[in-house]
């Protein structure tokens, strides 16, 4: 009893209070910026040292999409490119992940084109299954973080369940392996409707470093209509929390 | 036999010239193996082939873990080679080797008492083998039911399937089927060219070990191309290993508390996690350390004040960690659910090739660190702390043991960094040329064990092969066996306890 008083009272209170302004570290690589004077010759340097062609070759725009968030570029043209740590990344809308040249706007989801029904139905409570095709188990250590006591994302009755049949959507890590193309289609089966689809990661959302990979299928990606993409490699446990928070209009 | 024939590496990373390989021919090749595995220190890193366009190069590389040396050497094939005669059925810790190299070429281990797949790559030989088509071992028995679970499973983690033979609630035997998590890693590493693409590959291999694969590929670069690299970049390498280490032993803790529904354990161990996670986050801007390991320098180096911000940081953990293992360590419902559960014997660990934590918590002294010291290791005074238990309270003890020790070789380092007279710091080299023709090898204990990176070279200094091999490919095995005549409900902590990675087995 003693010990566990100790622990209680080293232990603390450990949750953040507000999961949208929670300062982290000035180094964590979020949305990046991009200098508008950026010239021609530079974009072609920091493009062809990019390791996933996240660098647009004519305008020099980054797709947070492809990213892996080594930041090679900015050491290479710190003048020209900077990670802020801005970890709020997420979007409903692929084309939202292309930060471009001299526009230095926040990364926001479109409130238009969230479907209504998912505000209507599930801003009380979310239940979530969460599937890793080929994810490298650094994306679900941050996906299970977020309901640790830190960042105790279950206080907004936001959660992952067992079964699929218990959820109301998926959140999948990994570039979608041939391996898991069958049980990930079995298992969004399962889930009633109207099935919210999550992209966690730069693995899932463009294949990331695996891209290319003959042992990749990506059909599932392409057929099917994505609710929410969360970059990072991995995602920062907030940066999935506000994309949520965003996606189910809580404030 | 004759005098065994082999060439020698003493240090680590190592290489040798192709040319420099003894070939045997396979009868000897095989009665060598066979004699050398009798030695309890002899463990294989790896065993792979290379095609050429007439003949096939197998090459086996063993790690001496009392001699300190690893031992190449290889036999040569005709390129339509269709079947050889198993040494498994001799050695049994070669079995999934030889699973490996029948899976993707085709070429039969004759009398091999397992010659099953072990993660269907994408590059098999028989494209029609299917993973639903898996030849499990089944007890024919009307008693006897079936358990099976996966490729999903209930909590957040990653897929693979796990198929039980049960007589009532206890289990007879488990077979456990991967490849799930199959990207083609190792084809990735020829394919995508560049050393920044490489080093991003590496640290995906497993992203739970990000340090550990970043660096074994990071070294194994280096050897490569005969760079050179300081000593303060050498701490500075073994205090990320050393954190990483921390983090996820402290958070396996965690896992293990929250199986037995010990939630007081499991929270203040997460919050723990969380401490050393942020803290790496604040080194490096990546709470598992991606982009820290690179290739002859790094972009995040030490200065005294982050320096003094780990040490401050780690202290605090350190001090509530031994307050809250103390309190774990001492429950009676702790005990109760870990003790005996769960249990291994050296016999099995040597039998199956085991590494790492399940090792040296059943009387076996395997650690790359003092085995063959890598980096900073080779001046650290380390020596692993083995336990012979070999049960769930076994494993947990020994990572807060770990944690103790990983603590003070970070202490360690960083007075050594403070005290350096060559306090240079270097930037990332991805311009390295690689020697041609040759085979290098790369050794690290990660946390979950030995890792090893190999590459081959050809005329121009391509990597024309790249083989990894996580501590999990064996221990797999292990975890069978342990939870043999177990109640199935202790599966779970079963599992937790050995903490395997799926996709540093599927690659
Ligand atoms: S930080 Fe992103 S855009 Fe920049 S080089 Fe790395 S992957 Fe490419």
């Amino acid at each position: 009893m003693l010990k566990k008083l100790k622990v209680l009272k080293s232990h603390g209170s450990q949750y953040i209070k507000n999961l949208q302004t929670q300062p982290v570290s000035d180094l964590f690589r979020g949305r990046p910026i991009i200098s508008g004077n950026i010239s021609e010759q530079e974009i072609s340097r920091v493009a062809s040292i990019c390791p996933v062609d996240a660098i647009d070759k004519k305008s020099g725009s980054i797709d947070i999409g492809r990213c892996v968030f080594c930041k090679e570029c900015a050491f290479m043209l710190p003048e020209k490119i900077r990670f802020t740590n801005d970890y709020r990344l997420a979007a409903n809308v692929r084309e939202t992940l292309i930060i471009r040249p001299g526009v230095e706007i926040p990364v926001r989801l479109d409130e238009t084109k969230v479907r209504g029904e998912i505000r209507k139905l599930f801003s009380g409570a979310l239940k979530l299954r969460e599937v890793s095709a080929g994810g490298d188990n650094s994306c679900e250590m941050e996906l299970a973080a977020s309901g640790n006591v830190n960042f105790d994302f279950g206080r907004y009755g936001i959660e992952f369940v067992a079964s699929p049949r218990h959820a109301d959507g998926i959140v999948i890590t990994g570039p979608i392996t041939e391996n898991m193309e069958e049980a990930l289609k079995i298992c969004y089966d399962a889930i009633p409707l109207p099935k919210i689809i999550i992209l966690a990661g730069t693995d899932a959302i463009s294949g990331g470093i695996f891209d290319g990979s003959p042992a990749l299928r990506r059909k599932f990606i392409e057929e099917h209509n994505i609710d929410l993409f969360v970059p990072g490699n991995p995602i920062h446990p907030l940066t999935y929390i506000n994309g949520v928070m965003d996606l189910l209009g809580i404030k | 036999m004759a005098e065994m024939k082999y060439y020698e590496l003493i240090k680590n990373p190592g290489m040798v010239a192709l040319t420099d390989i003894p070939i045997l021919d396979y009868h000897d090749f095989r009665e060598q193996t066979i004699a050398i595995m009798k030695k309890e220190s002899c463990h294989c890193v790896n065993y792979f082939i290379r095609q050429n366009t007439d003949h096939v190069d197998f090459y086996i590389i063993i790690a001496n873990d009392s001699s300190h040396k690893v031992f190449v050497y290889s036999h040569r094939q005709k390129a339509e080679i269709k079947s050889l005669e198993s040494i498994t059925q001799e050695c049994f810790q070669l079995h999934v080797f030889e699973r490996e190299i029948y899976e993707n070429t085709g070429i039969v281990f004759e009398n091999h008492p397992w010659l099953k797949p072990v993660r269907y790559p994408f590059d098999r030989y028989d494209k029609a083998f299917k993973l639903s088509d898996y030849p499990f071992y089944r007890i024919d028995s009307e008693e006897i039911h079936e358990v099976g679970v996966g490729p999903i499973h209930a909590g957040i983690i990653e897929p693979g399937h796990f198929r039980f033979q049960c007589y009532g609630e206890k289990v007879l035997h488990l077979e456990i089927q991967l490849g799930y998590q199959h990207r083609g890693i190792e084809n990735l590493f020829i394919k995508k060219n560049s050393l920044l693409q490489r080093c991003v590959i590496s640290e995906s291999v497993a992203g739970d070990t990000t340090i550990g694969h970043g660096l074994a590929f990071a070294q194994l670069a280096e050897t490569l191309a005969e760079s050179e690299w300081n000593e303060k970049l050498e701490c500075e390498r073994i205090i990320a290993l050393e954190m990483e280490r921390m983090a996820v032993h402290i958070g396996d803790i965690a896992a293990l508390c929250g199986d037995v529904a010990y939630q007081i354990g499991q929270v203040s161990c997460e919050a723990l996690r969380t401490i050393v996670i942020n803290t790496m986050q604040d080194w490096c801007g990546n709470r598992f350390g991606k982009g820290l390991i690179r290739p002859g320098g790094t972009n995040y180096t030490l200065g005294n004040k982050i320096l003094s911000f780990i040490a401050e940081r780690l202290e605090e953990v350190h001090r509530r960690f031994l307050e809250v293992a103390d309190m774990i360590f001492d429950d009676s419902g702790i005990l109760a659910r870990f003790e005996n559960t769960g249990t291994i014997s050296a016999k099995q660990v040597y039998l199956s090739g085991g590494v790492g934590m399940v090792a040296r918590t059943s009387g076996t002294c395997r650690d790359i660190r003092e085995s063959h010291p890598f980096q900073a290791y080779k001046e650290v005074k380390y020596k692993p702390v083995i336990l012979d238990q070999g049960d769930v309270y076994a494993r947990a003890l020994l990572r807060k043991i770990e944690f103790e020790l990983s603590f003070s070789v970070i202490n360690e380092l960083i007075t050594r960094i403070e005290h350096l007279s060559d306090n240079l710091s270097f930037k990332p080299d991805y311009e390295m040329n690689f020697k041609p023709d040759m085979l290098c090898i790369s050794l690290v204990e990660g946390w979950r064990g030995e890792i090893c990176h190999v590459a081959v070279t050809d005329h121009e200094g391509k990597i024309e092969i790249y083989k990894i091999k996580d501590p999990s490919l064996h221990n797999w095995h292990v975890l069978a066996l342990a939870v043999r005549e177990q109640e199935i409900s202790d599966f779970p902590v079963c599992n937790k306890s050995f903490n395997l990675s799926y996709c540093g087995n599927d690659l």
